[in-house]
């Protein structure tokens, strides 16, 4: 396809520039938000009580169709921006990103559907539902990262070539645990915000738990990324002042454990959203401006540039995102601010 | 079977299932802002029942209409990705609005409408139940602009050639306003409308029939028959007014709605009847020159026949098109018969009289349903063999790297997963309606909401 020429910049980045930091804010926004209910979803049956287990739920009840609302935001604005990544990558991931659904619907009415009944064995089926898709969820998308980071055999016309098993390899796998396990940790804090007495007490050793799953798991991704797949770093090793990011990355994982046993659990929240964040910086880094990698030949990589819609297509979705960005902060925050504070059930509660 | 038709009935088959709940979303929303204006306005606790019962049926709905829109979304990019790259700069905008604008707002104030009652003030929750609703009819605009768009193209120019040919935007108010967005919108809209007028009116004659409830069905029956009742009669304008709009914009697609082959002399209107597609002929009672007098307002004008068109650019399936079309507007007529009926009996103090008249109403429930699906299927089939009309063509559309192998598993997976959600939906609306909005033995019917208690004191 032709490479458009983008004229038009803004602040000195040019309008494809600004759509990859609109689409990795929002992408970011997602991992922060759905993030926590997510791993608060894949704690869910280390519960035991059916009392607990609805403390739990009720957590996230008011706030996870807000936060998966991301979601929709960003794979649209990928559509919108960038068409032919969205193309390419959907098709290309055709029966990852069915199960993806797949998990996703089921997530979603189980959360409806769990309390509408007393029977033992229909909250226990749909217990089970939302945990084990709420756990699959963050490990498809980091099993989706995992090959966006290693290259994925993209041929001529932006079309994929390979075989879609291709996409669990050892390396994807690691990255979908990490995912599952950072998104545990910023779940069992956002728990232990929300929960009082014994559930308090066995949430505080839940995340001490997880914290060390995390750290663990991102060490292993860390070095493999270093030693097999060297591509990703070569950017650090061209310009050492970005290594800033990933130092601020670790300062910031480590005072998640640090702040949490001090009891701070609102800026330990803080820290591991930044801390998903950073980690989403830095693959940014290792990929600007190129989107996927092909591991055929670096001439069918996807780009920001030639995948990129039009100049007036991106100027209005600048527009549109100026316009509504601000809007989705502010409802935002007045429905966390609504529900804040430990959850009290009521005859609304799931 | 190829990819092409699996493709086709899968896309069919979700975003049908998916538009069993919007409709209702969207109708049911509009009821509530009234039930709750009404609630404000007179701190009765009858309408606190009301808009508390209906707020539960709504989550469920809602619930599953969540679950099943985010399908579609995916299924732009991962089955018709050259669809996709064709009409991305221009198609994306109107979805990037739509997560921006509607859903944003909609899922928002969400967990405020089910779960704020105990703690947000009586104003606050109406101002959620009004966002909850305005969102809900904010993503009807950026969807039918999107598929209008589709329908009518406007505002865009194509760049490159062949394979690598796609559409570029070049003036975004064009594409909105395209030639039958408005039209378009105005009739979906009201399409939903009906569909949560007649759910409500279905339930409240239920248990006005069962002896149930009746003090508070009958206030929440003549709400949904008010609403019902006008939207019936403007149902039928905006239908007219995108029937026009077909007319000029796609004659092949209202030549099939017809089922009119040829254009010499005047274009007929058939009430009902059936396309004999071999033969060309069309059997059934017919009002002779009736759709040149609708498109012309005289009775002899032609009307361009399919046979004015290539024989690839015709609709395939005539006859199916004719059907579901000539169901829409039955359905249509029926309704405005019915409300107005109703209306008459409550003017004359009778509209709870009649046990058989409730039965009707308890039934019809379902009729709205199929005339928002018989629409859409008349509107996207009518529009066959292109996906964007003129410009593209389905089977050039699809996805090159999906094989058939994975389009069955998908839609297998869908097809269970579909079943099960719906089945469980029946049981628990089900559930729901039979509970009732409270338990009638017990006598504790105060509000329950913090502050409307000392409101309703000072009034009494
Ligand atoms: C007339 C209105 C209408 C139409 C024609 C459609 N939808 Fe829909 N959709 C809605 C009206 C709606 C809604 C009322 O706004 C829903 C139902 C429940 C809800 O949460 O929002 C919704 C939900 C919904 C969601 C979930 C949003 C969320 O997470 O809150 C997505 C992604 C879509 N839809 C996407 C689509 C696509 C891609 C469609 C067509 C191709 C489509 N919808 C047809
Ligand atoms: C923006 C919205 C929409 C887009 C982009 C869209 C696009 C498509 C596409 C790509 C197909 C498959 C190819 C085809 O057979 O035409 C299709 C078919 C179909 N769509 Fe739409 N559609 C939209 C909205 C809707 C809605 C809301 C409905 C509601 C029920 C609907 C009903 C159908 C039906 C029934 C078919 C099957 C027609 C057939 O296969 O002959 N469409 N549409
Ligand atoms: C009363 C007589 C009616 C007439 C004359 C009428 C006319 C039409 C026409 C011409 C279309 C096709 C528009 C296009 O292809 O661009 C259409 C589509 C549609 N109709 Fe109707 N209709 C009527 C009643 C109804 C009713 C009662 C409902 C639902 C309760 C309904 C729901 C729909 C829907 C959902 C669509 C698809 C969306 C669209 O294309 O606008 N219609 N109608």
């Amino acid at each position: 396809m032709k490479e458009a020429i983008y004229t038009f910049s803004f602040l000195g980045l040019d309008y494809p520039t600004l759509w990859f930091l609109v689409v990795g804010g929002l992408f970011s926004g997602y991992a922060i938000l759905d993030g926590f209910d997510l791993g608060a979803g894949a704690w869910h049956l280390f519960f035991k009580k059916d009392k607990n287990r609805r403390i739990a739920l009720n957590a996230v009840g008011p706030v996870w169709d807000g936060n998966e609302v991301w979601l929709v935001i960003g794979g649209g604005a990928l559509f919108a921006g960038f068409p032919i990544l969205y193309a390419s990558m959907f098709s290309a991931m055709y029966i990852p990103f069915m199960l993806f659904l797949a998990f996703l619907i089921f997530r979603a009415v189980s959360i409806e559907f769990r309390s509408k009944e007393n029977m033992k064995w229909w909250r226990n089926l749909w217990d089970i539902s939302y945990s084990v898709s709420s756990a699959m969820l963050a490990i498809l998308l980091g099993v989706v990262m995992g090959n966006v980071l290693q290259g994925i055999d993209i041929g001529p016309n932006y079309e994929f070539t390979g075989h879609w098993l291709n996409f669990i390899n050892p390396y994807s796998v690691m990255v979908g645990i990490t995912t599952l396990a950072l998104f545990m940790m910023h779940g069992a804090i956002y728990l232990v915000m929300k929960t009082e007495g014994k559930l308090y007490e066995k949430l505080k050793g839940l995340l001490r738990n997880s914290i060390i799953f995390f750290v663990v798991s991102y060490v292993i991704v860390t070095m493999y990324t270093l030693i097999f797949i060297p591509h990703l770093s070569d950017r650090f090793r061209n310009s050492p002042e970005l290594f800033i990011v990933p130092i601020l990355a670790f300062l910031s994982i480590a005072n998640v454990p640090r702040l949490a046993t001090k009891g701070k659990y609102l800026q330990a929240f803080i820290f591991s959203a930044l801390t998903v964040s950073l980690l989403l910086v830095l693959v940014a880094i290792e990929l600007y401006p190129v989107l996927v990698i092909s591991t055929i030949d670096p001439q069918y990589n996807i780009t920001i540039y030639n995948a990129a819609s039009s100049q007036k297509a991106l100027g209005i979705m600048l527009t549109i995102s100026a316009i509504g960005g601000p809007l989705v902060l502010l409802y935002t925050w007045f429905v966390y601010r609504t529900f804040w504070g430990k959850v009290k059930m009521d005859e609304t509660s799931y | 079977m190829d990819v092409e038709i699996l493709s086709r009935v899968q896309f069919a088959f979700t975003i049908a299932f998916h538009y069993i709940y919007p409709p209702l979303s969207i109708g049911l929303g509009l009821i509530l802002v009234i039930m709750e204006g009404l609630y404000l306005r007179t701190g009765k606790k009858v309408y606190e029942h009301m808009t508390r019962f209906w707020i539960k049926i709504f989550a469920l709905i809602f619930g599953i209409g969540v679950a099943t829109g985010i399908v579609m979304e995916f299924e732009f990019g991962t089955n018709w990705a050259t669809y996709s790259r064709y009409v991305g700069d221009v198609f994306g905008s109107a979805l990037a609005a739509e997560g921006i604008f509607a859903f944003a707002l909609e899922s928002g104030f969400l967990g405020v409408l089910l779960f704020g009652w105990n703690r947000v003030k009586p104003t606050v929750h109406f101002i959620a139940t009004l966002g909850v609703w305005l969102g809900s009819m904010f993503s009807a605009i950026w969807i039918v602009v999107a598929n209008s768009w589709q329908q009518t193209p406007a505002g865009y120019h194509i760049v490159g050639e062949g394979m690598n040919a796609r559409a570029e935007i070049t003036d975004f108010w064009a594409m909105v306003f395209n030639p039958s967005s408005v039209d378009r919108l105005l009739h979906v809209w009201i399409g939903a409308f009906l569909a949560g007028a007649f759910l409500v009116m279905s339930v409240h004659a239920y248990y006005i029939l069962k002896n149930r409830h009746v003090e508070l069905s009958e206030k929440a029956f003549k709400i949904a028959l008010a609403v019902a009742a006008v939207f019936s009669v403007l149902q039928l304008a905006t239908g007219h007014q995108s029937a026009d709009g077909v007319a000029e914009n796609q004659p092949p697609k209202l030549a099939a709605f017809e089922g009119h082959y040829e254009s010499d002399g005047p274009a007929d209107l058939y009430l009902f009847g059936w396309v004999d597609e071999e033969n060309q002929k069309v059997y059934g009672p017919k009002i002779p020159g009736g759709l040149s007098y609708l498109v012309h307002w005289n009775f002899e004008d032609p009307i361009p026949g399919l046979n004015d068109f290539p024989e690839d650019e015709q609709p395939a399936t005539v006859n199916a098109v004719f059907q579901f079309y000539h169901l829409m507007i039955a359905m249509g007529l029926f309704f405005i018969g019915l409300t107005l009926f109703g209306v008459f009996k409550w003017w004359r103090g009778k509209l709870f009289a009649h046990r058989w008249l409730l039965w009707i109403f308890v039934i019809a429930v379902i009729l709205p349903q199929m005339a928002n699906q018989f629409g859409w299927f008349a509107a996207e089939m009518g529009r066959q063999p292109w996906v964007v009309y003129g410009l593209l063509r389905t089977s050039d559309a699809l996805s090159v790297v999906v094989t058939a192998n994975q389009v069955v598993f998908s839609l297998i997976m869908f097809s269970v997963i579909y079943l099960l959600l719906f089945l469980l939906f029946l049981y628990l609306l089900d559930k729901k309606i039979k509970a009732g909005p409270y338990d009638e033995k017990s006598d504790d019917r105060r509000p329950i909401q913090e502050g409307m208690v000392d409101m309703v004191k000072s009034k009494e």
